[in-house]
């Protein structure tokens, strides 16, 4: 078979069984574009901003564990995509995003919309290539959805120039069946000797903890964490990215922990004895002040990247090795091990998790006459029978998402937790719609956020995406307004968002249905309303207090044992 | 502590703004850093001397493994090892101070290269201490230029780096 570059792009992509690419054509990727359109096996979805584009594909790829596919033309294209592919980065995403360059004899020369894309994303992707010869082509592709499919997954640029794709020189064409890198060899099943390690471990432990990541929801081991967790009756707790990946709805979930993580899961990371992290990294958001983390424990961490282990705390066990096989290994060594977990100590330590549980954490007023933000999420997770997946931006309404709606599987919380990054919800929320066609898919968003890409809604009606928007809309940046409130003796530099849209003309205007919602009372039949319009786009703008905050919250420069709770509600340190 | 890390790259375009992008990128600290194709074509060797505690160290050495175009590395400082830079300085040299100057040539076992009327261009070979040890001995004034290669290190025995 001969084929031109262009060709071969496309052809490598159905070899590679990719069915959908999200992108926005240009001058450099014509050809492709032009090889795109003689086809029918790969499908492509037009978005309005390439940022879009590589937040749409992440979306895809969280949701149904493919790698996402991105196709964005030279210059401002691929500038546009840097935040989307930075967001994959920092949440270990697979992506494989093709952009397109200038023709390789003016390369460097500050030619029309050129710009350095491998030297721009060289500290936001797992790897990055710039394709010279069309010969080469073909393996390139092949070596991107290895690289970033496996191991630590994450984003892999592949940056073609135009004369690489010339419809005018056809090569014979071969996809290879496999790659092999001689200096990338990321399988690993994890030592059995320290696996058997942290067992007894384990196994000695009077206060344990479980302290799991989005490694599990992108290693697909949500199962045998769930099989490991009650084998032992330890008690879990879940990242911001881990969520789903244990059943939150089981009593052995303590909730999310971190910043804005619950007061009993904080409070037994702070106590616990033996701490095992799976697929977890530390992150500071979860860490607090590093200082007094875990000041008791002996750490266990579990984690393909070798880079993650003692990077920010240091580890008495470490594990390295892809989470499924090791957990399996781990239950399989439990169940020789003639040593059982210390009922007793247990007994004790759940008496006291469930103190600190008592108070409550999470109670908000719910008799307000305003609508509480937290009930809608809440009747959110009702009215989809805590099945929908549920995307959302960054602020506020990120973290009343991860907090109230109780996730019970993997893959159906997309946020974007490393990276933070305003304007993911949407165009992630259509990639999720586009991979999941049938399910319910809810984009929990607020005001700020959603405006950042918000062209996207246009999008959302070529493709029939039937997207619900959730706007918590309290005309703040409210995350930047808690903070000014906490921290900065409540100036409001900035944080106020004044000259708001229409929100109902401006989805109508995009072919969608728009709703605003401003009384308690009519938060549930508003969202049986827009969810029963199964196949449209319904934009929801729920008018909430302004003055809501997030709560518990461990504040800047504090410990996991120094959480601010809800205003009136008081705190029980001491032992039950 | 001073290490001196030593790795073999493909020999790629770009492969050594990676390492160099990855040093800045994580706040880590360079002090030389050289780089050459190696008797593999398909290989570089490079040699990077950075300063860090065990902790920093051990991040440096797992975050460029986890480069893809990093094939194998050593931190040489970890069991006994050679080193050796290399160093051109040209001198002022006029009346007397020329002729101690290549006294102190002859201490160091350099070699002068270059002779004008009134400079000289010394090369000094030796594991970095030596280097500094030669400019320290200089006038301070008198010193026109000086051109390091950054050290180059191999382990003793019979270990080898090499795939």
């Amino acid at each position: 078979m001969e084929l031109s570059g262009a060709e071969i792009v496309i052809q490598a992509l159905k070899d590679e069984g990719v069915e959908h690419v999200f992108g926005y054509p240009g001058g450099a990727v014509l050809h492709i574009y032009d090889a795109l359109f003689q086809q029918e096996a790969v499908r492509h979805i037009l978005v309005r901003h390439e940022q879009g584009a590589a937040h749409a594909a992440d979306g895809y790829a969280r949701s149904s564990g493919k790698p996402g596919v991105a196709l964005v033309t030279s210059g401002p294209g691929a500038t546009n995509a840097v935040t989307g592919i930075a967001t994959a980065y920092l949440d270990s995403i697979p992506l494989v995003v093709i952009s397109g360059q200038v023709s390789t004899p003016v390369i460097g020369s500050d030619a029309f919309q050129e710009v350095d894309m491998v030297g721009i994303t060289r500290p936001c992707v797992k790897h990055n290539f710039l394709v010279k010869n069309v010969h080469e082509l073909a393996e390139t592709i092949k070596k991107a959805f290895y690289v970033a499919t496996t191991g630590r997954p994450g984003p892999v640029v592949i940056d073609i120039p135009k004369d690489v794709t010339d419809p005018g020189i056809k090569i014979p064409y071969r996809y290879p069946k496999a790659v092999e890198l001689r200096s990338y060899r990321p399988e690993s099943k994890g030592h059995r000797g320290q696996i058997k390690k942290a067992v007894d471990m384990l196994l000695t432990a009077k206060r344990p903890m479980i302290y799991s990541g989005g490694g599990v929801v992108l290693g697909n081991a949500s199962e045998q964490l769930t099989r490991l967790t009650r084998l032992l009756g330890f008690p879990i707790t879940n990242t911001l990215m881990g969520l789903g990946s244990y059943p939150s709805d089981d009593q052995l979930f303590v909730g999310m922990l971190g910043m804005h993580g619950t007061y009993e899961a904080n409070m037994g990371m702070h106590e616990c004895d033996v701490l095992i992290a799976i697929g977890a990294r530390f992150d500071d958001r979860v860490t607090g002040k590093i200082a007094t983390f875990c000041p008791h424990a002996k750490i266990i961490h579990i984690d393909v990247d070798p880079a993650s282990i003692s990077k920010t705390v240091s580890v008495d066990v470490p594990i390295v090795g892809q989470v499924k096989p090791v957990l399996e290994v781990m239950i399989e060594l439990l169940g020789e091990n003639n040593t059982k977990p210390d009922r007793d100590a247990l007994d004790k330590w759940w008496k006291q998790i469930n103190h600190w549980r008592s108070i409550n954490c999470l109670d908000y007023d719910k008799k307000s006459d305003k609508i509480k933000p937290q009930s809608v999420i809440e009747t959110l997770h009702d009215v989809t029978g805590g099945d929908a997946f549920v995307t959302s931006d960054v602020g506020q309404h990120q973290m009343w998402a991860a907090q109230y709606y109780k996730f019970t599987k993997p893959r159906r919380w997309i946020n974007s937790g490393g990276l933070g990054t305003m304007g993911f919800g949407l165009p992630a929320a259509i990639g999720v719609s586009i991979a999941n066609p049938d399910a319910q898919v809810a984009c929990v968003t607020g005001e700020a956020s959603i405006l950042m890409c918000i062209q996207e809604l246009a999008t959302a009606l070529q493709y029939s995406t039937p997207v619900k928007v959730i706007n918590l809309n309290n005309r703040y940046m409210g995350m930047v307004r808690q903070w000014q409130e906490f921290s900065y003796g409540g100036r409001y530099s900035h944080s106020y968002m004044e000259a708001l849209p229409d929100f109902i003309k401006l989805a109508e205007s995009f072919g969608h249905v728009g709703m605003r919602i401003d009384k308690p009372e009519d938060v549930r039949p508003a969202l049986d309303e827009a969810f029963a319009m199964k196949d449209r786009t319904v934009f929801m703008d729920f008018i909430t207090d302004d003055s809501e905050n997030v709560y518990p919250m461990i504040e800047a420069g504090k410990g996991q044992h120094e959480m601010r709770l809800p205003p009136g509600m008081t705190t029980k340190r001491e032992l039950a | 502590m001073r290490h001196i890390i030593s790795l073999l790259m493909e020999n790629e375009a770009g492969a050594l703004s990676r390492v160099a992008g990855l040093f800045s990128a994580r706040n880590f600290n360079i002090e030389s850093l050289t780089v050459a194709p190696t008797h593999d074509p398909t290989l570089s060797r490079m040699t990077i001397v950075t300063r860090g505690n065990d902790r920093v160290i051990e991040q440096i050495t797992k975050q460029l493994n986890k480069l893809i175009d990093v094939v194998k590395l050593v931190d040489l400082t970890d069991s006994s090892f050679l080193e050796r830079e290399l160093m051109l300085v040209k001198i002022q040299a006029i009346g007397e101070a020329r002729d101690e100057i290549m006294r102190l040539a002859d201490i160091f076992r350099s070699e002068i290269l270059d002779v004008s009327p009134t400079t000289l261009v010394v090369e000094v070979t030796g594991a970095s201490k030596k280097l500094d040890a030669f400019l320290a001995a200089l006038k301070k004034d008198s010193v026109l230029e000086v051109v390091r290669s950054g050290a180059t290190g191999v382990a003793r025995g019979d270990k080898a780096l090499s795939i």
